[in-house]
């Protein structure tokens, strides 16, 4: 068995939707024992491809062969007999039943009167989970488990199905930089078990770390196949985006001017009513970016939250130019002069079902131009959502498009759009840049300078270290609901950080 | 450490007071309402097991129908169709068997109807559930005709040997009609088939998250038609109960909005048909307890008074207790793939 056989050919594989050519002519060598890096912006084709061959969708043209033989993959069902599994960006774990089911789920050990053997179930899974070194509570309810966590049980579904060709979409889109390094580890091991492994990422250093072989694809094509000891960052993102892609936004140096937001001694529950930021203080200046570090959950969320208005604070104050915002509500805040980009765009960022144009006066529908005695304008609003959708590029069919069928990166350009436009203060933005494509983040980043250097004091959370040490003229560090640091960037290192957000101390 | 079990034991007593309680008055309010004599006792109780029969069979066809993903609120016109057609069979052949399974055949007609419009055709679920309700209003009036009785009269009880002389319990429990017998059987088996069964895990995972179940293999289309077609056959079955057991003849209407009270019985049991089982005798107790108020003359000045009680306990039910109660995920969503 040398590591070089094939474990999965597809020769010319065309999709057409509509009348966009999602994929064109696609050919793809996986190798088994190997990782396999398919590298592209999003709307590359790069999901289409592999629904293809998962069998979700169906290819206009073109042949798969597994082990060497020509498969016909209609259902997902014929994909998983042939011992490919996939683990989805949008996790097909049903939240209510416990790890073990949900693993077993469609091939349960049973008697003969298909009664479940549950124990059998959760023997199984335990084998399982220590071969591979996947570590898991069988009998945990998935929806109570953290996200790194339940990709662990996607991936372990697709090994109990004797899965020897797994194809992971996006998979460290939704974790946190801890739960990244554990999956990378985890890949490796899979691999050199035997497993080929098609990993799909738009994040460049996660590809050079664990890909043996990287497949670019631009446009619904393959632009290219390199590995990446004859590439590096750069190199990779010109082949994806297809022009010079500056990573690291360059900055002047800051010059503050007024405190523009200032929290004194903030303690505020989340929602199991336990403490979550607790007595928290910090300033920021017009014209400067606080960037705030931490491993998720640390009390960013619910910070964040009390500063727009979603949520009470139990003590403490926020002022906003000197004026307290305790009691005030979202809208309110919002016309003080606070932006803010929120963590979760579909949930709290736009309405999915609404048009476009609708999202993009969201923060003002009610005023004029657009609003005249409480009845919409409709052509002011047209002008207005068209102008935006052109400053800022926004892709989309038309302004009259559900903002639910954008793609991640231009969802995120929109509530930039919309809240960039705004005469804003102060720009509370958590997580800009999550799963978005290289060419959306530099886009992102870009704008938060621009805007900075027009006196918005921004206040950034990330979970991204390189976000927040590349973009923060200032960094505080969060652990448990406390800052534990408050430095100039050029004081603080990515060592350091690190060390400060797991351990919450700050001594070597 | 028999001081700390004891302590743990009023741990679990004082944890549980309000049950205790409420259990308490229960017991003292049927004694009262029964002026504590033991067949009067008797009567409430087995009164609440007959009014809480159509009641848990309608909600266990609910929570078939919902756990795999599909509202049904056509359980009221289900019954009703079956509660008319069992009776027109029986009558006619004169087999109350044949009658029983006649209204089972046509309570599973009712749901693939419900399927095909909701699954098949990925219509409004809602819609087709009232649309199902109408016509089997019009439809059940249109061919009732006066004057047809059972030949063989209505279902006869059946005593299960010497545990049917218990006092009390025993006349209860174990001294009932055949489609009494067969609901007090088919709750522990459809819970056991739900949560022990393959098909259980399926129809629970479909109801949750169908693509999740696609992508596994199981087919969310096959799953939802089975079930509403196995939930459209219990409702057949409560249809019987109406006209072949309870009554002995069909009048117009006479499922008179049980099959809504069976899906605040589904809702309150959580869809689960044991927890339904609870909810439908708290249900049939209020209105085991209306009888008897009327046979004592209580309140008989405003009948309407005593005959909204059971409808007060729905509604304080619902708007009280079912808070924290969370229906399957995917519930009232049409699936397709792609």
């Amino acid at each position: 068995m040398s590591s070089n056989t094939l474990a999965l050919e597809a020769t010319s594989i065309s999709k057409t939707f509509g009348n966009v050519k999602a994929n064109d002519q696609i050919n793809l060598e996986i190798k088994k024992g190997r990782i396999h890096a398919l590298l592209g912006e999003n709307g590359a084709g790069k999901s289409t491809l592999v629904n293809i061959l998962f069998g979700l969708y169906k290819a206009d043209s073109g042949t798969v062969k597994v082990n060497g033989e020509v498969v016909d993959l209609g259902r997902p069902k014929d994909a998983i007999d042939q011992g490919i599994g996939m683990v989805h960006q949008h996790f097909q774990l049903v939240p209510v039943l416990t790890v073990a089911e949900n693993i077993v789920l469609g091939k349960e050990p049973a008697n003969r009167a298909n009664v479940i053997d549950i124990e059998e179930a959760k023997k199984k899974v335990k084998e399982l989970a220590e071969n591979y070194q996947l570590d898991v509570d069988t009998e945990a309810t998935v929806e109570d488990l953290p996200v790194g966590t339940q990709q662990r049980v996607e991936i372990l579904r697709s090994l109990y199905r004797k899965a020897d060709i797994l194809i992971l979409d996006e998979p460290t889109a939704v974790l946190t930089p801890q739960e990244t390094d554990h999956l990378l580890q985890v890949l490796k091991n899979l691999a050199s078990q035997g497993v080929a492994i098609i990993f799909i990422t738009h994040k460049l250093r996660e590809v050079l770390e664990v890909a043996d072989e990287v497949t670019v694809m631009r446009n619904g094509q393959v632009v290219g196949s390199t590995t990446p000891s004859e590439t590096d960052e750069s190199g990779l993102a010109e082949m994806m985006v297809g022009r010079s892609v500056v990573l690291r936004v360059a900055k002047e140096e800051s010059s503050p001017g007024e405190t523009i937001l200032k929290v004194n001694n903030l303690c505020v529950h989340d929602d199991r009513d336990l403490l979550a930021v607790n007595d928290l203080s910090l300033e920021v200046k017009s014209g400067e970016i606080l960037g705030i570090a931490g491993v998720e959950g640390n009390g960013q969320r619910e910070l964040v939250e009390t500063i727009t208005g979603l949520r009470n604070a139990k003590t403490g104050e926020i002022l906003i130019s000197d004026t307290s915002i305790i009691e005030f509500s979202p809208r309110q805040i919002s016309e003080l002069g606070v932006a803010h980009i929120p963590e979760d765009r579909e949930k709290h960022g736009l309405i999915g079902a609404h048009s476009v144009a609708d999202n993009l006066i969201l923060n003002r529908y009610y005023k004029t131009p657009f609003s005249n005695k409480g009845i919409r304008q409709q052509k002011a609003i047209a002008n207005y959502a068209t102008e935006m959708v052109e400053k800022f590029d926004i892709r989309t069919p038309d302004i009259d498009t559900p903002s639910s069928s954008l793609s991640g990166g231009n969802k995120q350009k929109a509530i930039a759009a919309r809240e960039f436009s705004h005469d804003a203060k102060l720009l509370v933005a958590s997580q800009p840049t999550r799963g978005i494509d290289v060419g959306s983040i530099e886009f992102v980043h870009q704008q938060l300078i621009q805007q900075r250097d027009q006196g918005l004091a921004v206040l950034l959370v990330s979970a991204e270290l390189d976000e927040i040490l590349s973009l923060s003229d200032r960094i505080a560090v969060i652990y448990r609901g406390r800052l534990i640091v408050t430095e100039n960037s050029a004081e603080l290192d990515r060592n350091r950080i690190g060390r400060i957000m797991t351990t919450g101390s700050d001594s070597t | 450490m028999s001081v700390k079990e004891s302590k743990s034991i009023q741990q679990v007593l004082f944890s549980k007071r309000w049950w205790i309680l409420t259990a308490l008055i229960l017991v003292i309010f049927t004694l009262w309402t029964a002026e504590f004599q033991e067949a009067n006792t008797t009567a409430v109780l087995a009164g609440t097991l007959r009014h809480s029969t159509p009641l848990v069979l309608g909600a266990m066809c609910g929570l078939l129908c919902e756990r795999s993903g599909v509202i049904n609120i056509g359980i009221e016109g289900q019954m009703l169709m079956s509660a008319w057609g069992g009776f027109m069979v029986a009558s006619t052949s004169g087999s109350l068997l044949l009658g029983l399974f006649a209204g089972i055949a046509i309570g599973m007609m009712m749901g693939g109807v419900l399927a095909g419009i909701s699954v098949g055709l990925r219509g409004d679920q809602i819609i087709a559930g009232t649309v199902i309700n109408i016509a089997a209003i019009g439809i059940t009036s249109f061919f009732f005709s006066l004057g047809r009785t059972l030949p063989s009269g209505k279902t006869q009880v059946i005593k299960l040997g010497p545990l049917a002389d218990i006092p009390v319990a025993g006349r209860v429990l174990f001294s009932n009609k055949p489609i009494t017998f067969l609901t007090l059987l088919l709750i522990p088996t459809v819970w056991f088939l739900l949560f022990r069964t393959k098909w259980g895990l399926r129809t629970r995972a479909v109801g949750e998250h169908p693509s999740a179940a696609e992508t596994v293999g199981v087919s969310v289309i096959g799953m939802r038609y089975l079930n509403v077609i196995m939930g459209g056959g219990i409702a057949g079955l409560a249809g019987a109960y109406l006209s072949l057991e309870a009554v002995g003849s069909f009048e117009r209407g006479m499922t008179n909005g049980k099959g809504f009270v069976a899906l605040a019985v589904m809702i309150f049991g959580r869809w689960n048909p044991v927890g339904a089982w609870g909810a439908a005798l708290l249900f049939g107790y209020a209105s085991a307890v209306q009888t008897q108020f009327q046979f004592r003359d209580w309140l008989t000045d405003d009948p309407q008074f005593i005959g909204i009680i059971p409808f007060v306990v729905t509604i304080v039910v619902l708007a009280g207790f079912v808070g924290r109660a969370r229906p399957p995920a995917s519930i009232g969503q049409p699936y397709s793939r792609e």
